[in-house]
């Protein structure tokens, strides 16, 4: 028995574009009359790659395109990529709502797929009914169900109006009910869509908890699709690229996440430009990442000094202005910070020209963006721009060179040992 | 290794263009649990905050009832072959309007539980189940108000029949079910992408019911018209309308008449399953 949970090969689907009309049933009829004489269908030679943003010339896509990648067994695998990427295409057809054009997928393991949370929820119905009619349609039997059925409870704290019915419950409790469900199927795979936008913080992180549990405690194979990088890194030790229906890298999440931001962010941010915003006299006028000779830089080296190079506007009669800057990582994550106060004059407009000094030896190799912002303590708020001038460090030997790709921090400081 | 052994190996295999004649037969009693709580469903959300409950289910067929009697049997002066004329009435149309109600939400499963249908998998067959099964409590519930109808006859004019036919009614029924499951969901199939039958079918069901012997008896139309009696008593629908109304009404039997619904029956059903299973694969990208 091999230890593969789910093989994808040559998996593709096309989509129609446009409206349904006399001109779709021509080409059925077409299609038919091909089939009818055992000929291979004609309009699958034709089709675009799916980009949504350019014209294409024929009125058929392919939303999937010759995809093929291997999941094993209690592999937790995220797939990222851009709106209309052909992630929920793929999700849709892993969990068998609609069948692919070619290709095949050949899956091991009893599959459930969470493409949204309370999926056949009856308004009408109380918690209880609904409980057991999500479960069955998540595929348990009622058996499973009624073992399950106060953990559900319990995980959605809802024990007080299980019998109601759920049109009266808070939409919190909703979903926490609903996705209680979710969380205690039992499949050998679960795949997972972007469910966990949904909910107060507190609850994203009990789900976020519960994904993990499932993941690492009871070994099932998880496939998770999100925007939110935070999640995937924190849940995946995989993940894969989908870029116009099209699988562009697959590998330890790390470097694919790293990978997708570089392509995601566009050249035109290394150096930010603002130089005339209507109504605002206090403003971020530019921003670049420079290095030591204050050239523009991209790159740097582990021992290299970072400078940010901004210009700033600051109106008349703004007086102790704020101005922070902070390094963030790739997904954004604040890493550092530091406050300079502004002064500021009664009389004129100011312009401020300054250099931020971050230090060098201390972020570890990868990939950091910046993020400034002016504002008062008051809360006002004048300007902020995040996730700009992105830049590169390279491991060009720092202590942990050795350990490169294990993961090990974002900031290197001064840890010692001491045998006692 | 080679290719068959490998498939084997596989717990499912999501391919193109599965087999036709795989009914997934399996797959549906795998899920009979859902089907149930389907019906459940469907039968406690009717009567969430009415008062009344199932008893509304009373209503449209006592006025229906009253409303034919008046036009067949007052005005037409139709001959209902010696049964009692409200009971005629009344065991044609509550028949009818399981057949009616079921065809009805057959036809429309894929685009009504669109929304399900794309974030789930599971055998798309048990809706259409659950549907038929479903208004079968509607059915039982009317056919209360025809036993009370009976009983009341019974002892006012001594008319009306309790007897071992009754035992055919089931027959009948399963027949019904059979028929408006098959034809349903074939209508169902074709809708997904062209909408067209599906304007035709509301007001189609209504002349459909003038055409299945609900009102009368098909004997009464075999004297008025031979030409129209030739066609319509190959409505596979008139066959278990008039066997049902006879075994219940008066006792008698006609085995040989189940034979041509039986087989109608079985046909739609092969067709319609052929059908749907061929569209549930797609349906999502055209609905």
């Amino acid at each position: 028995m091999s230890d593969i949970a789910i093989k994808v090969e040559n998996l593709s689907k096309q989509y129609r574009l446009g409206e349904i009309g006399t001109g779709t049933l021509v080409a059925d009829l077409d299609r038919w009359w091909h089939k009818i004489r055992g000929k291979e269908d004609p309009y699958l030679k034709i089709g675009d790659t799916n980009d949504r943003t350019k014209k294409g010339e024929s009125e058929y896509v392919w939303a999937l395109k010759d995809i093929n990648f291997e999941v094993k067994k209690g592999e937790v695998l995220g797939i990222i990529g851009r709106n209309g990427a052909g992630k929920s295409t793929l999700l849709k057809v892993l969990s068998s709502t609609t069948s692919p054009t070619k290709g095949h997928i050949k899956i091991n393991g009893k599959i459930a797929s969470l493409l949204e949370v309370g999926t056949g929820f009856h308004p009408d119905l109380s918690g209880r009914d609904n409980i057991f009619l999500n479960g069955a349609i998540l595929g348990m039997n009622k058996k499973e169900i009624k073992s399950k059925f106060d953990e559900i409870v319990d995980f959605a704290g809802v024990e007080r109006y299980i019998d109601t019915p759920v049109k009266r419950y808070s939409s919190g409790m909703y979903v926490r009910l609903a996705f209680g469900v979710a969380a205690h199927l039992e499949p050998d795979i679960l795949i997972v869509d972007e469910v966990l936008a949904v909910g107060d913080s507190e609850f994203q992180k009990k789900c976020l908890g519960k994904m993990k549990e499932v993941s690492v405690n009871q070994g099932r194979t998880v496939l998770f699709v999100s925007h939110q990088m935070g999640s995937i890194a924190q849940l995946c030790q995989n993940a894969l690229i989908l870029k116009h229906g099209e699988l562009g890298k697959i590998g330890p999440v790390k470097d694919v996440i790293d990978d997708y931001l570089k392509n995601s962010t566009n050249s035109s941010d290394t150096f930010y430009e603002n130089p005339n915003p209507k109504g605002k006299k206090t403003f971020i006028k530019t921003a670049r990442a420079v290095n030591i000779n204050l050239n523009i830089c991209e790159s740097f080296s582990f021992e290299e000094e970072i400078y940010l190079k901004t210009e700033i506007c600051l109106g008349q009669n703004e007086r102790n202005v704020l101005l922070s800057a902070t390094i963030q990582d790739r997904i954004g994550h604040f890493i550092s910070s530091e406050v300079l106060t502004l002064l500021g004059s009664n009389q004129n407009d100011e312009f401020y020209k300054l250099l931020i000094k971050f230090p060098k030896a201390t972020f570890s190799p990868g990939n950091y963006c910046f993020r400034l912002a002016l504002f008062k303590l008051d809360g006002t708020l004048f300007d902020l721009i995040e996730q700009i001038c992105p830049i590169q460090i390279l491991e060009t030997g720092s202590k942990m060179a050795p350990y490169e790709g294990l993961g090990y921090g974002d900031v290197l400081l001064d840890i010692k040992f001491e045998y006692l | 290794m080679n290719i068959i052994s490998s498939e084997k190996e596989w717990t499912k295999v999501i391919k193109p263009n599965p087999n036709l004649f795989d009914f997934q037969l399996k797959e549906v009693w795998r899920y009979r649990d859902l089907l149930l709580l389907f019906v459940k469903r469907d039968f406690v959300a009717v009567y969430k905050q009415t008062l009344l409950g199932p008893a509304w289910h009373f209503i449209q067929p006592a006025l229906s009832t009253l409303v034919s009697l008046l036009l067949f049997n007052v005005i037409a002066g139709i001959s209902t072959n010696g049964m009692n004329p409200v009971l005629f009435q009344m065991s044609g149309i509550i028949l009818w309007n399981y057949f009616a109600t079921c065809l009805l939400a057959c036809s429309t499963v894929f685009t009504k539980n669109a929304s399900i249908f794309g974030k789930v998998y599971f055998p798309r067959l048990i809706m259409p189940l659950s549907i038929v099964l479903s208004n079968l409590v509607q059915f039982l519930i009317q056919f209360l108000l025809l036993i009370l109808a009976i009983v009341f006859f019974y002892f006012k004019n001594h008319t009306g029949f309790f007897g071992i036919a009754w035992l055919m009614i089931p027959v009948y029924l399963f027949l019904m079910a059979g028929t408006s499951l098959g034809l349903g969901i074939v209508i169902s199939s074709l809708t997904t992408k062209y909408r067209d039958l599906a304007v035709l079918l509301t007001f189609g069901v209504q002349l459909l019911m003038f055409a299945s012997a609900v009102n009368y008896p098909l004997s009464a139309l075999e004297k008025k018209n031979a030409f129209l009696y030739s066609i319509l008593k190959w409505n596979p629908l008139s066959n278990i309308i008039e066997g049902f109304r006879q075994s219940v009404l008066l006792g008698s039997v006609d085995f040989s008449s189940l034979i041509y619904p039986l087989l109608f029956m079985i046909l739609s059903l092969f067709g319609g399953i052929l059908f749907f299973n061929r569209v549930e694969k797609t349906f999502m990208d055209t609905v």
